[in-house]
């Protein structure tokens, strides 16, 4: 893969490829994988059928968006380190035109008493908008006595001690670790998630899911 | 500053685990107490923008921020800033595909992490209420306001509406009521 010739015409058709996929969805994160696997598996072909699950999953695994990590994955498989940089800016270029657009006008308007007044109740909504994550997230994180545990310790951590999130990330993944090595020394059964298949299999996604 | 810019979302894209509002409350402590950039109620409002743009609300969240501090440049930065941790990762564990994501250490991390997004995303649900007044001594205006997350929770919860129009619905009642 490292010593295959510069291919420009792949790598235009990588960006190409992306770059159409960026701009079509709202909310990102699960709501593209639909998209990519059309386009990368039926389109192209660039990936097969059996290989996109893994794609996805390992996607869904390491930090930030699903859908610019499966992006990126797909390019850097295809054409290396140039074909991972072709996809990734592919399908973050439409969404970073848009949305300096956007915060360009927001930032002309924002003193309009009109949106002072529409931003009143935005901003309601928007903690709507959090609750509403968090319960459904929730859902996929709440499977028994030790998850609770840990939420509620979570959020005293961070509401009571004033814990950095940063280090109640790393230090979750970390309490994982150890939670499952113990609970395995001492046989007690464990559930890493419902039994449901992986939520990009969903077509029922949350928004902001996997992002 | 763009240096700063960089490193804030450069060290919140390594940790976005989970993705979507996880990151909020990572985004919170950084742009709004540690680095004073602008105050929650500002924070609220470019969520509320980044919601309504297309595409991973993470990485809208960055460039607005970087936008709103430097301009295009910063925008240029924050973004590539929020997406340089993956890049890397990516280009690292690429060639060992296949062997990660089955890996028993990662479904135990994962079993751990989930929780502690959610407990964070809880914290921040109740932070964003404070801040934005939900929680205030009663009058009317805190009565509508509640009245808005109920509809909107309900909205999105129960009748399934994209955020996206439950936002600029959202939006228009407010004109309608407090403009």
């Amino acid at each position: 893969m490292r010593h295959r010739p510069l291919d420009f015409k792949l790598l235009a058709q990588i960006f190409i490829t992306f770059f159409r996929i960026g701009p079509a969805t709202f909310g990102g994160g699960y709501v593209m994988i639909p998209l990519i696997e059309k386009e990368v598996v039926e389109k192209r072909k660039w990936v097969d059928s059996k290989d996109i699950a893994d794609v996805f999953a390992l996607s869904e695994s390491i930090p930030g968006a699903i859908a610019i990590n499966s992006a990126t994955f797909i390019g850097y498989r295809l054409a290396g380190v140039l074909g991972a940089i072709a996809a990734m800016a592919g399908i973050v270029l439409p969404t970073f035109c848009i949305v300096v657009v956007l915060s360009l006008f927001f930032l002309q308007v924002q003193d309009h008493p009109k949106i002072e007044a529409a931003f009143v109740a935005i901003r309601a909504t928007i903690v709507a908008l959090i609750t509403y994550a968090a319960i459904t997230i929730g859902k996929t994180a709440a499977i028994d006595r030790t998850t609770v545990t840990l939420i509620i310790i979570t959020v005293a951590a961070i509401g009571l001690v004033h814990v950095h999130p940063i280090a109640l990330v790393i230090g979750g993944g970390a309490a994982g670790m150890v939670i499952v090595g113990i609970k395995k020394k001492l046989r007690l059964p464990i559930k890493f998630d419902k039994e449901t298949q992986s939520p990009f299999k969903y077509k029922d996604y949350y928004f902001g899911e996997g992002i | 500053m763009l240096w700063d810019l960089f490193l804030t979302f450069f060290l919140i894209g390594f940790v976005s685990f989970g993705g979507g509002f996880a990151m909020i409350p990572l985004i919170q402590e950084e742009v709004v107490n540690r680095h004073n950039w602008m105050t929650p109620q500002e924070f609220t409002d470019v969520i509320a923008v980044a919601g309504m743009s297309p595409g991973p609300i993470a990485t809208n969240i960055s460039i607005f921020i970087g936008f709103e501090q430097m301009g295009f440049i910063g925008a240029v930065i924050s973004c590539l800033g929020v997406v340089t941790p993956s890049f890397i990762i990516i280009l690292v564990i690429g060639a060992a595909f296949n062997k990660l994501h089955n890996g028993h250490a990662v479904k135990s991390a994962f079993y751990g992490l989930r929780p502690i997004i959610t407990g964070l995303i809880i914290y921040t649900a109740i932070m964003f209420a404070v801040n934005n007044g939900l929680f205030a001594s009663f009058s009317w205006h805190t009565l509508s306001l509640l009245l808005i997350f109920a509809g909107s929770l309900a909205a999105l919860l129960y009748y399934r509406i994209h955020p996206v129009y439950v936002i600029m619905f959202s939006g228009l009642f407010g004109v309608a009521i407090y403009g």
